[in-house]
This record gives structure tokens, sequence and C-alpha cells, in this order.
């Protein structure tokens, strides 16, 4: 069974064809083809062509694709639409459903992390999203999104480009990257996170925009006054 | 070639604050929907773009949806994709070539990135027949005020003149505000103009004869608004009717005046006007008069297709198609001030 995943709400654009063989529990389960590539700016020329190169390098073809699960945030709001409008356009034309993963669970599932962690990423506006975990597969709480120096540790490692952005509040005081790896979601992680959980019968969130943020715009306020424009 | 060998085009727009998809064959319109977040943006006074953009995200799938099943047609049945790649709100843009690269890959047909302006244009193929060679256009819109000579939609459209600051349904929208009028603008300030006297009150006709075919809104809305002030401290009620009929004249006098010059000059004898303000039943009266006088037919396609839709998109796209132009890549950009003379993005 092929699961195409993909996550565009980090500066990351990545995607990947997870596999498990028919009948296969969830410790079958592998990824088959992945790339990444980290350009902030270009989510919308980018995902496509990789979607359609890891596709070729699984040897498949989009009609062998059984599942879709996309990243669906939190993270900066014109990339992460591009790849849920990718995910629900494909999953409708292709006939297939369509699954959500919270971008922050795929940046936790990679870090293979055995105990308590948090892990933060951008949220522009000198904010990060973040949330805790008890492993990498465990979420213990809804993602917030709030200034570092606001966010409670208690004393836990911090990992992701959150954490990387602000070492001082989060990194607790390291200044060295390798320490808050992952960065960035991985397709591959995200994919073999949700396939592992279908083939357990579990249920996978529904591929929704996690924005946390209302959309900014204010009401306007009584017209200029243009009077004294006359001479 | 009959007209079962044309292909099937999915047309897909989300340039601003309307979601659109349309299924389109040759010039024949199958099946069309629009959903539009309008209502979330009149307490803003405009199009919000992040707002526009959510809206756009949740009705993507279930337009296409629906002009599907109006066109009793499954997505297997699709020949190719055509989507707005500008010019538009960058994220709202963004959400349709999402999309449309997305139904393109699964199905495995081409993609046309196409340019809205020029759709605008094309979508009269769907209710006229095909455009005569070449023709002048106005197009005018919340967004949009140009004039255009088109001599072929796929391959050959030049820019004759644009607006150098306002659209003319912007000043709609912010003169209708003025004088306590709904958002959008457009179909109050027509209803109240109805009723009112074009002549009561005379405002300025921007960039009247300066013998080129740009347009200017900005002073007009600046004269309405200092009307209005001046008004407020008599302290009479608003003469609201005769202060829409006087400004929607001044607009749509200008509009057509050089779109009808535009005609003449270039010695074209057809004239499409279209885009949201097209629906304004003053601009058609007049243009009608004037092309008639002018020896000019005037084309105007109905109002739903004039406003933002999928099927001006799948039009544009089947021009595109069968001119043999090469598809997009999947790599396509979209381009938030797409030039009009590209009618297919590079």
């Amino acid at each position: 069974m092929l699961l195409l995943a993909f996550d565009t709400a980090t500066p990351a654009v990545t995607a990947a064809v997870c596999q498990a063989p028919e009948g296969g529990g969830p410790h079958t389960v592998r990824t088959a083809a992945a790339s990444s590539s980290v350009d902030a700016r270009r989510h919308g020329e980018l995902l496509a062509p990789a979607i359609r190169d890891v596709l070729a390098e699984a040897g498949a073809g989009p009609g062998d694709i059984a599942h879709i699960a996309v990243g669906v945030g939190p993270g900066p709001y014109t990339g992460l639409r591009v790849g849920l409008a990718t995910a629900l356009s494909l999953a409708d034309a292709l006939g297939v459903p369509c699954h959500g993963v919270p971008t922050l669970d795929a940046v936790a599932y990679a870090s293979g992390r055995t105990g308590p962690f948090i892990a933060a990423s951008d949220a522009r506006r000198k904010e990060v999203f973040w949330a805790r975990y008890a492993d990498a597969s465990t979420r213990t709480g809804e993602i917030a999104v709030d200034r570092p120096a606001e966010v409670d540790t208690g004393g836990l490692p911090v990992i992701g480009h959150g954490a990387a952005l602000y070492p001082a509040a989060l990194g607790g005081g390291s200044e060295e990257t390798a320490a808050f790896e992952p960065l960035y979601p991985s397709a591959s992680a995200l994919g073999e996170l949700a396939l592992r959980r279908l083939l357990a019968g579990e249920d996978l969130d529904p591929p929704r925009p996690l924005y946390l943020r209302r959309p900014d715009a204010a009401e306007p306020s009584a017209p200029k006054r243009v009077g004294q424009w006359k001479a | 070639m009959s007209r079962d060998d044309l292909p099937l085009v999915l047309g897909i727009e989300t340039s601003c604050d309307e979601t659109g998809a349309g299924l389109v064959r040759g010039c024949t319109l199958l099946g069309e929907d629009v959903a539009s977040s309008v209502e979330q943006h009149a307490r803003f006074g405009g199009v919000v773009p992040e707002v526009a953009s959510r809206a756009h995200l949740e009705a993507m799938v279930p337009t296409v949806r629906r002009a599907l099943d109006k066109a009793g047609a499954a997505p297997s049945d699709v020949d190719a994709v055509a989507v707005t790649a500008g010019p538009g709100l960058a994220g709202a843009l963004l959400v349709g070539v999402s999309a449309a690269k997305a139904y393109a890959m699964a199905l495995d047909v081409p993609l046309y990135g196409v340019n809205h302006l020029v759709g605008h244009v094309a979508v009269d193929q769907l209710e006229h027949g095909p455009l005569p060679k070449p023709a002048v256009a106005l197009l005018v819109s919340g967004g949009h005020t140009s004039l255009l000579l088109v001599e072929d939609l796929a391959t050959r459209v030049r820019s004759l003149g644009d607006t150098v600051d306002d659209a003319a349904g912007e000043a709609y929208d912010k003169v209708a505000r003025l004088v306590g009028l709904p958002y959008p603008g457009g179909p109050p300030i027509d209803r109240a103009a109805r009723e009112g006297d074009p002549e009561a009150i005379r405002f300025p006709r921007g960039k009247w004869g300066d013998g080129t075919y740009d347009f200017s809104f900005s002073g007009l809305k600046t004269a309405v608004a200092r009307w209005v002030e001046d008004a407020g401290r008599t302290g009479e009620d608003l003469p609201v009717p005769d202060i829409a009929a006087g400004f929607q004249e001044s607009v749509v006098d200008v509009l057509t005046r050089k779109a009808v010059d535009a005609c003449v000059d270039n010695g074209v004898e057809h004239l499409v006007i279209s885009g949201g303000v097209a629906a304004n039943s003053r601009l058609r009266a007049l243009a009608a008069e004037r092309c008639a006088a002018a020896g000019v037919e005037l084309r105007v396609p109905r109002p739903k297709l004039c406003t933002d839709n999928g099927a001006m998109i799948g039009a544009l796209g089947a021009e595109v198609a069968a001119a043999g132009l090469p598809p997009s890549r999947l790599d396509l950009a979209t381009d938030t001030s797409l030039p009009v003379e590209l009618p297919l993005a590079p």
C-alpha cells in the first residue's frame, strides 16, 4: 500500500512515498522515495515537481496512491495552503482518502526521542508554534503560539527551527544548531507516522489547516477629511 | 474537427475573492460554479487577502465538484486544466494554481497557466461565439480598468490604456462608503442612480480629452468626498440618488468615450466590455448608444460571466490549447502582475 506524504508549513518543501506490503503491520512501513528542499518563497513552484519526482523514483504513478497525508501546520499560511490545496485536489481527482498530520508531530517523530521534549517552529512576528511531547510519537498537549520567552519549557530540551531561532529563550543557551535537529519536518517521517497509525487502526486528523491566529484585518475608520485641500 | 473532438477544459480561478470552476469545450460552457467570500469582506470595506485565501482553500474542491456535476462530467473526462496564474492576490492565486497542478498531475492532462485579464475577454466567446479579430476590449472591475487591443486571444493582446490610480470598481466602493451605501458599491450605486438626476451635480471627468486611453478615478472620488463634506456642513440630508447618478455618469462617460474612440482610431468594429462593472446598467446603456452611433458592434457577456468565474479561464484555456501552445510546466509560478501581453504565463 502506497501513501503519498508532503508538508509545506515551514521553509522546507518535502515530499515522500511511503509503503507497506499488503497485509503488513505498522512495523513493515518504510519510505520508498523522499525529497526535501528549503526555500521559503517557492513552495508553490517546488511542490508539484517534488511529488512527480518521488512518485517516479518509487516506480509509481498517481493511480497507485492509496492514501495522502499532508502537514496541516501550524506554519506560515501561504505556504501551508500550497500543501493543503494540493492534497485536497489530488485526493479528489484520485478518489483516495486524505489525512492531516500536525507539522510539529512530524518534526517530533523524526527526532526519534524516547523521553519528554518540546518541539517548536517559527511562527513569525517574533513568536513560535510549540507543543510538548512525551516521546517522538506522543504529543501531550495542544499546539500553542507564544513569544519564546513565554514558553514554559520546564527544563525540557527544545527541538526544531523555533529553538534554533531563539536559542537564548528555548535552547538552554546552546548555539549548536545540531542540538535542535531536526529543524524542519520531513515528509518521510510524516508519511511513516501516518501510515503506521493507519495500519494500527488509529484515526488521523482531517486535512484542515491549523492557523491558530485570526486574519489581520481592521474595520475601516471614518473617511478621511478632504476639505483642507480646498483653496 | 467536430465539437466532441475539442478538449474538455477545466478552468480554475482564484485571483481575488471568488473561487470559480468551469468546464468548457471550444466556445461552449458546459457547467460552472462560483463560491464568493464577498460577505466576509463587507465589514472591512474591501477584500482582505488572508480572508480570501482561507475561503479559497475551503471552497476549491467543492466548487470544482459542483461545476463537474453541472456539466455532467467526471474528473476523468477532463482533457486539460487551465488556471489563473495572474494577475491577482499572491496568496489567493497560489491556492488555485496548487489545486490545478494537482488535478492536472492526477488526471495526467496538460496544465495551462493563463492570464486573468485575457480570460475576461475570452469568456465572451461562450456567449456570442468566436471573437472577431481584431477587437477592442474594455475590462472594468474592482481591480482593473484596462483597454485592450485583441488580435488573437491566445497570442496577440496589446494594452492600449489603463487606470493610472484607482480601478473603476474601487471608485464605486469608495463612493458608496462616502454616502453610506453598502460594499460592494457597484449595485447599490447603480440602483440609487436610477432615482437621481445625472445632471444635478457635475463631477469632473478624469483624463477627459487628454489624447490617451488611460483613466483616472482618484480625483473624482475626492470631488465626491469634498461635495459630501460641504453638504454635511449645511446639515441637510445627502441627496444620495443625485450624487450616485452624477458620479456614475462621470465614470461611464469617460469609459465609453475612450472605448469607442479606441475602436474608431484603430479601425476596429467590435467592442467587448467585461469585468464586474460591466454589469452596470448605465454603462451598458451608454455603451450601446455610442457604439451604435459609431458603427461599432458591442458585445457584453451576461453579468454572471462578467464577474470573476472559472468559465472565463476555461474559455481562454480552450483557446490556448487550440492554438497549439506548449502546456505550462509543473513548476509554473504565480505572477501577481502578469502583463496582459502574456495570455499564457511564461
